[in-house]
């Protein structure tokens, strides 16, 4: 047996959030990306609810732009857990009408997510959603809520939330009404990647430096693929470079890297000056753009 | 790593954004997409210096009115540690978002505009920062450019604020006096060379000397059961462990334990983080134990140890802080959270009024409106286990959530 528990705070923080919400909600659901916030999640909830597996479900927004190193990861965690994974498409929602895809330089897949996101809440009656955002990604971000509630139509209500004092969640919703819940909400991305060291996680090949086919558009380097948008005179080169999030393909810029183990990605980014949003696309098109989307009802 | 969480606040113009601002930008903490935004932000609206308040004011309503609304969270670290800054208005919905920052806070910062010195508003926040029973207070007295860096204005603010002090029940309470300029950056990271007068530390390597253990989690061991794991797996067949978090001081195997509320005596058997099983654990751990005994647990009990009873009741009396829009009154009823346990609660008096002024008025009132502060009894339909908010924060606080809105209401703490 071993002596005396030491704990990291941000860890122990996360896995009581998990145990709320397990214990406050009937129909709680993870939010997988593939991307490394949604992996620490998953080895955060297993550890919350050991030797149990994780109490829910995982589910997968697919954008149908995603990096299939993404998909092929998230496809052999989920066998290795052995928890259910639902998988709902933004093809299906484009297909049904009920979203329309964006044309031209800068269209993107990753606003038309919420559709489906929202659809799919309602068709499994889902009454809290985990997800990975954290409060020092952008600024709209650092106002979210633990638990943050979203009214009937998945909208976020920014000026009317719930205070949350000390360590104690209020979970109490209205029929209709779901939860957001953020158990990461006050690490830093440094806290994950060095979590990831820690742990010893697996994370999809994408965030280490590899050569690829880019071009660069307005100082950003975008990954030259079927699914992103490039004008004739764009030229493409081959360089290397890494991710620093993985989200749709037509918003998620890459960096320029040789970071191939996760040590020398921490060492990277503890040294890095853009910040990770930096190179989301999405968030250029406007100083608001985070907090418009988010008011929509977009994660 | 370990993390500071500090509170601040401050009323409108007393550039609480801007010293926030400043810290990250002279601990390099800002990147240089954020620094070219502030650039751009800065150069549109015509301005000859950088406006940090563009760092921290994030949503569009506070950038359009130049004010803060809710609690922002901003984070920082130097090589000694990490920082989460609570950052919250100085405005109308004060001491309601006040008291929640706080209450996540191990340290708070006030500001004090060095031009208009102690005000009202001071007193509130002052007030706030003692009610949560704050131990580091950094009072921070800020625009001391526009005051010829005067050390007499400085002696003369600080001079006012411990009359305010000297009104204060809480001994303990460590405050700093530290004069600023958050806009040329004096004291704050950087020591100023326009007040070689001021002997003290600056703001930053204050906070970096500042404990960073959690004021909220002290006192003697409190286990609330926050959810049962039963793995029904072959392997695990009989295991049923109680998940929760430990406040307060430590857990052993061995250790002889009663659960509440049956009051059945056991013992700790094992202790588990993740696959690991261990000997001991501290607060703030997040395990599962397993008892001696084949007892019944459910979620909201509390295991503690059996020299250590807190009080078990289902009456009491405690300060309220009020945030909901709808006032409370005599005889009305809400859910009463206390940790992970939820019962009902009605209101049997409301007693008086507390001001916040440290004027010791006991105004008598028929109802709470939002941000008032009082004492108030309470009557339940099943009792809990706490302890009163000065001996054991983590177990002598609790919420109310208004049973029609699902809101949460108001914070107490218990007398």
């Amino acid at each position: 047996m071993t002596e005396k528990l030491h704990i990291n705070a941000l860890e122990n923080e996360a896995i009581y959030i998990f145990r709320e919400v397990a214990a406050q909600f009937e129909k709680p659901v993870l939010l997988f990306s593939g991307g490394k916030d949604s992996i620490t999640l998953v080895r955060l909830a297993q550890k919350a609810f050991y030797p149990a597996k994780i109490p829910f479900p995982l589910m997968h927004i697919d954008t149908g732009h995603n990096f299939p190193e993404t998909i092929e990861f998230r496809d052999r965690l989920v066998e290795e857990l052995g928890v259910e994974l639902i998988v709902r498409n933004v093809q299906d929602s484009i297909d049904q009408g009920k979203v329309k895809e964006e044309s031209g330089r800068y269209s993107s897949r990753n606003m038309l997510q919420t559709t489906t996101l929202l659809d799919a809440i309602e068709e499994f009656k889902f009454d809290a959603c985990i997800g990975g955002a954290r409060r020092d990604e952008e600024k709209a971000r650092a106002k979210e809520r633990v638990f943050s509630v979203r009214d009937d139509f998945g909208q976020w209500d920014e000026k009317n939330q719930r205070p949350e004092l000390f360590d104690m969640l209020n979970g109490n919703i209205d029929l209709g009404q779901n939860v957001r819940v953020f158990p990461i909400s006050n690490w830093t991305e440094l806290d994950v990647w060095t979590y990831i060291e820690n742990e010893d996680l697996e994370i999809p090949s994408i965030y280490f430096a590899h050569k690829r086919d880019i071009f660069v558009r307005d100082g950003l380097i975008w990954s030259a693929s079927e699914h992103v948008y490039k004008d004739e005179d764009e030229e493409v080169e081959e360089r290397m470079v890494r991710f620093r999030t993985v989200g749709d393909m037509s918003c998620t810029a890459a960096v320029d890297s040789y970071a191939i183990s996760i040590s020398e990605v921490v060492a990277e980014i503890r040294d890095s000056s853009i910040s990770e949003r930096g190179a989301r696309i999405d968030d250029k098109r406007s100083e608001a753009a985070m907090e418009k989307r988010k008011q929509q009802g977009y994660f | 790593m370990e993390v500071l969480k500090i509170a601040t606040a401050g009323s409108v113009d007393d550039g609480k954004s801007t010293l926030i601002g400043r810290l990250l930008y002279d601990t390099k903490s800002l990147t240089d997409d954020k620094l070219e935004a502030i650039e751009r932000s800065s150069k549109q609206k015509g301005y000859d210096y950088l406006d940090f308040s563009l760092a921290t004011d994030g949503l569009v309503a506070e950038r359009e009115q130049g004010i803060t609304i809710d609690v922002a969270h901003i984070y920082f670290s130097t090589a000694t540690r990490s920082y989460i800054i609570a950052d919250t208005p100085g405005h109308v919905e004060y001491t309601r978002n006040m008291v929640t920052g706080a209450s996540t806070s191990q340290a708070a910062i006030i500001l004090i505009d060095a031009r208009h010195g102690v005000i009202e508003q001071t007193y509130r926040h002052f007030f706030i920062n003692n009610l949560l029973r704050i131990k580091d207070v950094i009072v921070t007295i800020n625009k001391m450019d526009l005051v010829d860096f005067s050390e007499e204005r400085y002696n003369e603010i600080k001079a006012d604020f411990q009359k305010l002090v000297e009104k204060s029940d809480y001994e303990d309470q460590h405050i700093t006096f530290i004069p600023v300029s958050a806009l040329k950056g004096d004291n704050v990271v950087k020591k100023s060379e326009s007040m070689s007068w001021y002997k003290g530390e600056t703001l930053l390597s204050h906070l970096e000397k500042l404990d960073t253990d959690d004021i909220y989690n002290n006192g003697k061991m409190r286990f609330p059961v926050q959810f049962v794991i039963r793995p029904k797996t072959e392997e695990f067949h009989d295991y049923r462990g109680y998940a929760g978090k430990v406040y307060g001081g430590d857990i052993r195997v061995g250790d002889e334990v009663v659960v509440l509320p049956s009051h059945v005596k056991t013992k700790i058997k094992e202790i588990y983080f993740n696959d690991i099983k261990y000997e001991s654990a501290s607060r703030r751990s997040s395990i599962s134990v397993i008892l001696e005994n084949d007892v019944n647990v459910s979620r909201g009990d509390m295991i503690v140890k059996a020299s250590e009873l807190p009080k078990v009741e289902k009456q009491f009396t405690a300060t309220i802080s009020w945030m909901d829009s709808k006032d409370l009154v005599a005889g009305s009823k809400y859910v009463l959270q206390h940790g992970v346990h939820k019962v009902l609660a009605k209101v049997s008096a409301i007693h008086h009024k507390i001001e916040t002024d440290f004027s010791g008025q006991k105004n008598n009132v028929s109802n709470l409106q939002m941000n008032d502060i009082a004492s108030v009894s309470f009557q339940l339909n099943k009792p809990i286990f706490f302890d009163s908010f000065k001996e054991n924060r983590s177990n002598g606080a609790f919420i109310l959530i208004d049973p029609q809105t699902n809101n949460t209401a108001g914070a107490g703490f218990i007398e």
